[in-house]
């Protein structure tokens, strides 16, 4: 990995959430100054704000892109207690002469009574749902049913977890041998003993949201759950970041072995555990091929997980700040700089042999 | 295999302060982006206090950077495009190569093969080499010359795998092959030997004798002979000397790669002319001159006087292959490893430890390919050697199926992994579709999930990548792909375009909605747009019942335009009797009849008329409950109308009808 640019990113207060869109074209960025921010690649790699607007009255916890499918949509969470759909509105008028977009509200979530600390568009193939969760304790899972008409939602399912919710994640899988699921995390931090980790599946016959398993194993505060890409695997797989960062794999149990009325079972296996970050794990989240995991931790560094042919996780990338100022103002083109430092190493290897170290873990 | 225990590789992010900051971070298609950022809940049990203490003041850590963070740094540099490409074409040729050719035929195709790959790398090479001459700026000639080394070394090792997997060359021909290598990539004494050679009398220059060292080294005879002509001619007083060292040489023997001699034959020679070097050096022919001493106990083996000429072999391998030239001519394979590890370590003489290249290279004389695929993919900067490299031994059967991670085998984990960074680049990544394609097992997933995220800029880009998703029957693509377009076209109100991606997609949904957006335009302003398409929907007109409607309602303005009243009339009736047209359009419709009626001949019969008074009052009486009809004035002055329309056109087609059937 290297860093190809650095961009300023221009918020008043902290940033607490970056989030690509499907294509790496577009970003979005939230923030404690309460806006929200959309960046735009241009054809030489350049990235410019394009919008920027003031989207609730709190800490916007978590911004996230609709499938383009959808068109050009974006959802955001609030300290404010609610979450906010935003959709991008072509105009004629001067603003895309000035490279600026507009994005209008076309509807705000106001179900829950406290922070809404996750917000997550499902899978595509289940049409235009969204999933919010909040501090007390409430999955609630929301659909447009007229992908057109972005300003009506109707709450589907509340699902209750009784404890503090902190994260969700959707199963991406597309399967028909799999239904919808959605993992749900708290960072509860009471001394209990109770899973940190649920994991609801929709039961077709009672067209409704249940249990279907807790990671029983997990009783610390959990700050970030993430479904990897399933590959067209039978088994799911799982990351959860705790005190440590952990993988999970959800093997579903053949129906027929399963007791309660159409509720999958799963044998559950933890595949991997790693302390590296020493203290608390904040994010984790999966390349779009689920091969490499990265995760952030209180150590301040971003670490690449990857796994081998033996099922054997290991770290094979490490981001960490240099703690120097970005410098200059302009801070597109860092390539070339960073090129160079790697020159120096390399005139230095015998025989001119190797560059920069390439982690294949084989 | 075992692991290797390597370290993770480091980046370091500018600007944020290690330690302190919290990265956030996310993945994208082929970059990652990396911000300092803070969560809610960290560091303290009440996220409010965190967030509330840096919401207004200036001591918050101010204004983050969000670094934007690539994988595969090479696939980014255009230098190396050609790289890509031409071995791509290479690639292919060989997945599709005659699986049945079979021994010798086999093995020269694979030979072939990797030679062509390799006079890719040297070509690029030499490109990077005349661009790092041409350029004046110092950090891109730097830039150049590293590449130009890394490049060099590939080939290097490339071409020992060449010589010892793939061409598999037995003992005898094997030192011949790996004497070819060494003069292909110990360059650095050329210079030297140009420079003695151009002189004006070379026996007197003073890097002469070392010259003469370099030739007899790699084992260059005819070169070497003809250097001690010139110094025979030059100096007299050593021509007799001259004359045996050259004699030695000449007769020195050699097994040609033609040869039809056996090896004991070969064996047998070898230890007369031993013999006789030997009873040279006793003697002390060479004793009056130190330079031909030195040849001589050079011919006959002795490690110490090679290695004495550290200098002129510059590295361990060139001293490996000098000294099997010299005393073991005929190794076999399977006894490389013991003299490759002497050699490194009388070398490297306990100085130095070995380079990456050197235990790569090592690996190689032990025959562990494995380690020397795990050791490159360590040591370089991209997946492009692996890959290939990987492909190209797999074909010679030489992987034994060897499990990965999902049961994918290494070649195939290793061309994942460079087809995905070709997918980061944004033309490269159509090179990355064959890759995909050939390997059996997650290829195809790995494609579905690359190639989506290709951004459809423009309907050019987007044609592509649907060709290529369609040509592999790849439908759940195929159908994103067009609804992303079409998505993106209705908003910008191309509704053309919209319509001919949803059709693409057959979203019967998506078809029906648009359909209603081009009624409501046509409603609002008499005309529609995008003729072209429209004209012809054909069979997938049939996609969503709107969509029928759009299709029949423009043909009728079409017959209409063409004067064919009588069949336009037929289908406009059709419309509404068959519910082909939604209820609310049948007053347009209706409407529509008006101007028909009006025409001179009649048009509709009489049965065709009560079907069109039945048809209004159907809509009269439906919207009956609704008070709106009656309190839309314009709206009842034109049911009033129609009735009396439809009145008068009965008339005259009751009185047309009579006097036909009359006469």
């Amino acid at each position: 990995m290297f860093v190809a640019r650095s961009i300023a990113a221009d918020h008043r207060d902290l940033i607490h959430d970056v989030s690509f869109d499907f294509h790496g074209r577009r970003m979005a960025t939230c923030s404690s100054d309460q806006s929200v921010k959309v960046w735009d690649k241009s054809e030489n790699g350049d990235w410019h704000c394009t919008a920027s607007w003031k989207t609730h009255s709190g800490s916007v916890w978590r911004v996230t892109w609709a499938h383009p499918e959808f068109g050009q949509v974006l959802a955001s969470c609030s300290f404010d207690r609610t979450a906010a759909v935003w959709e991008e509105i072509v105009g004629e008028s001067n603003d895309k002469l000035r490279g600026q977009s507009h994005w209008v509200k076309r509807t705000t979530l106001v179900d829950s009574r406290t922070s809404v600390t996750d917000v997550k568009f499902a899978p595509k193939h289940m049409g235009l749902m969204l999933a919010t969760c909040s501090a007390d304790g409430v999955v609630r899972i929301y659909e447009a049913p007229d992908v057109m008409n972005l300003s009506q939602w109707s709450l589907q399912h509340e699902i209750s977890c009784k404890l503090s919710c902190s994260c969700i994640s959707w199963n991406p899988s597309s399967s028909r041998a799999h239904s919808p699921m959605i993992a749900v995390g708290s960072d509860d931090n009471s001394p209990n003993i109770l899973a940190k980790v649920q994991i609801y599946e929709y039961n077709e016959n009672t067209r409704k949201y249940a249990k279907a398993e807790a990671l029983m194993t997990v009783t610390d505060p959990v700050h970030d759950i993430a479904f990897a890409p399933n590959l067209g695997r039978s088994f799911h797989i799982l990351a959860v970041a705790t005190k440590d960062v952990r993988i999970f794999t959800l093997k579903p149990l053949r129906k027929e072995l399963t007791s309660s009325g159409g509720l999958t079972k799963f044998e559950i296996h933890i595949v991997a555990q790693f302390d590296n970050h020493n203290s608390q794990v904040w994010r984790v989240s999966w390349n779009i091929t689920g091969t490499v995991l990265a995760s952030s931790g209180d150590d301040g560094c971003v670490r690449l997980w990857k796994a081998n042919y033996m099922d054997n996780w290991k770290c094979t990338g490490i981001l960490k700040g240099n703690g120097s100022p970005v410098n200059g103002s302009s801070q597109q083109g860092i390539f070339n700089a960073s090129l160079g430092s790697a020159n120096t190493s390399f005139q230095n290897s015998l025989n001119g042999s190797f560059a920069g170290r390439h982690n294949c873990y084989l | 295999m075992e692991e290797l225990d390597v370290e993770p590789a480091l980046t370091l992010v500018p600007g944020v302060a290690p330690g302190r900051g919290r990265l956030h971070f996310q993945w994208g298609p082929g970059e990652m982006l990396v911000c300092e950022a803070a969560f809610p809940g960290a560091g303290n049990s009440a996220p409010l206090v965190l967030i509330n203490c840096t919401r207004h003041g200036e001591k918050g850590p101010g204004c983050p950077y969000i670094h934007v963070l690539r994988k595969d740094q090479d696939i980014h540099l255009h230098t190396l495009r050609k790289l890509f490409n031409e071995s791509h074409g290479i690639f292919v040729g060989l997945q599709r190569s005659d699986e049945e050719l079979s021994g010798k035929s086999k093995k020269a195709q694979l030979v072939g093969v990797s030679k062509n790959y390799r006079s890719v790398i040297r070509a690029c090479m030499e490109d990077m080499h005349q661009m790092a001459i041409s350029t004046r700026d110092p950090a891109l000639h730097n830039q150049y010359s590293t590449q130009v080394s890394i490049l060099s070394a590939m080939e290097l090792i490339w071409n020992l795998c060449e010589i010892l997997f793939v061409e598999v060359a037995p003992a005898g021909h094997l030192l011949l092959h790996l004497l070819d290598w060494v003069r292909l990539h110990v360059c650095d004494v050329d210079n030297m030997v140009r420079e003695v050679l151009s002189s004006e009398n070379p026996s007197k220059h003073e890097l002469f004798w070392n010259v003469v060292d370099i030739f007899v080294l790699q084992g260059r005879m005819e070169d070497a002979r003809h250097l001690l002509s010139k110094e025979a001619t030059a100096n007299p007083t050593s021509k007799g000397m001259c004359k045996i060292l050259d004699d030695l040489m000449k007769k020195m023997p050699v097994l040609g790669l033609g040869n039809t001699q056996t090896l004991t034959e070969m064996e047998l020679k070898w230890q007369h002319w031993h013999e006789e070097c030997q009873r040279y050096l006793q003697d002390g022919t060479f004793a009056s001159n130190p330079h031909m001493e030195s040849i001589c106990k050079i011919l006959l083996g002795d490690e110490n006087a090679i290695l004495e000429k550290k200098e002129l072999m510059t590295t361990w391998y060139h001293f490996l292959v000098t000294h099997l030239l010299y005393s073991h001519p005929a190794v076999k394979p399977v006894e490389l490893r013991f003299y490759a590890q002497s050699s490194l370590d009388q070398f490297l003489g306990g100085e130095n430890s070995p380079e990456p290249l050197d235990t790569i290279l090592m690996a190689a004389f032990e025959f562990e390919i494995h380690q020397v695929i795990k050791e490159c993919s360590i040591a370089l900067s991209n997946w492009w050697f692996v890959a290939h490299l990987t492909d190209l031994l797999d074909h010679c059967k030489l992987l034994q199926s060897h499990n990965l991670y999902f049961g994918s085998n290494m070649r195939e984990f290793l061309l994942l992994e460079y087809a995905s960074g070709l997918f980061s680049h944004h033309s490269l990544w159509q090179l990355g579709v064959d890759y995909f394609d050939h390997c059996s097992e997650y290829g195809r997933v790995y494609l579905e999930l690359h190639i989506e995220r290709i951004p459809l800029t423009t309907e050019q880009k987007a044609l592509k990548v649907l060709r290529i998703c369609e040509q592999r029957q790849m439908h759940e693509q195929v159908r994103s792909i067009c609804k992303i377009m079409a998505m993106k076209a209705l908003r910008n109100n191309r509704l053309g375009s919209a319509l001919s991606w949803s059709i693409r997609a057959k979203d019967a949904a998506f078809a029906t909605l648009i359909s209603d957006r081009f009624l409501k335009d046509y409603c609002e302003r008499g005309s529609f747009s995008d003729l072209d398409l429209i004209d012809n929907l054909g069979p997938s007109m049939l996609l969503s019942d709107r969509l029928t409607f759009l299709g029949k309602y423009r043909e009728f303005h079409r017959l209409y335009g063409e004067k064919r009243f009588s069949e336009a009339a037929k289908l406009l009736l059709m419309l509404m009797t068959a519910h082909i047209a939604p209820c609310s359009f049948w007053m347009t419709l209706l409407t529509d009849a008006l101007p028909l009626l009006e025409q001179k001949e009649v048009i509709f019969s009489a049965e065709q008329t009560y079907e069109l008074m039945r048809c209004l009052e159907d809509l009269t009486a439906g919207k009956l409950d609704n008070q709106k009809l009656q309190d839309d004035d314009i709206e009842t002055t034109k049911v009033e109308m129609l009735r009396l329309a439809f009145a008068r056109n009965l008339a005259r087609a009751i009185v047309k009808e009579g006097t036909l059937e009359g006469s």
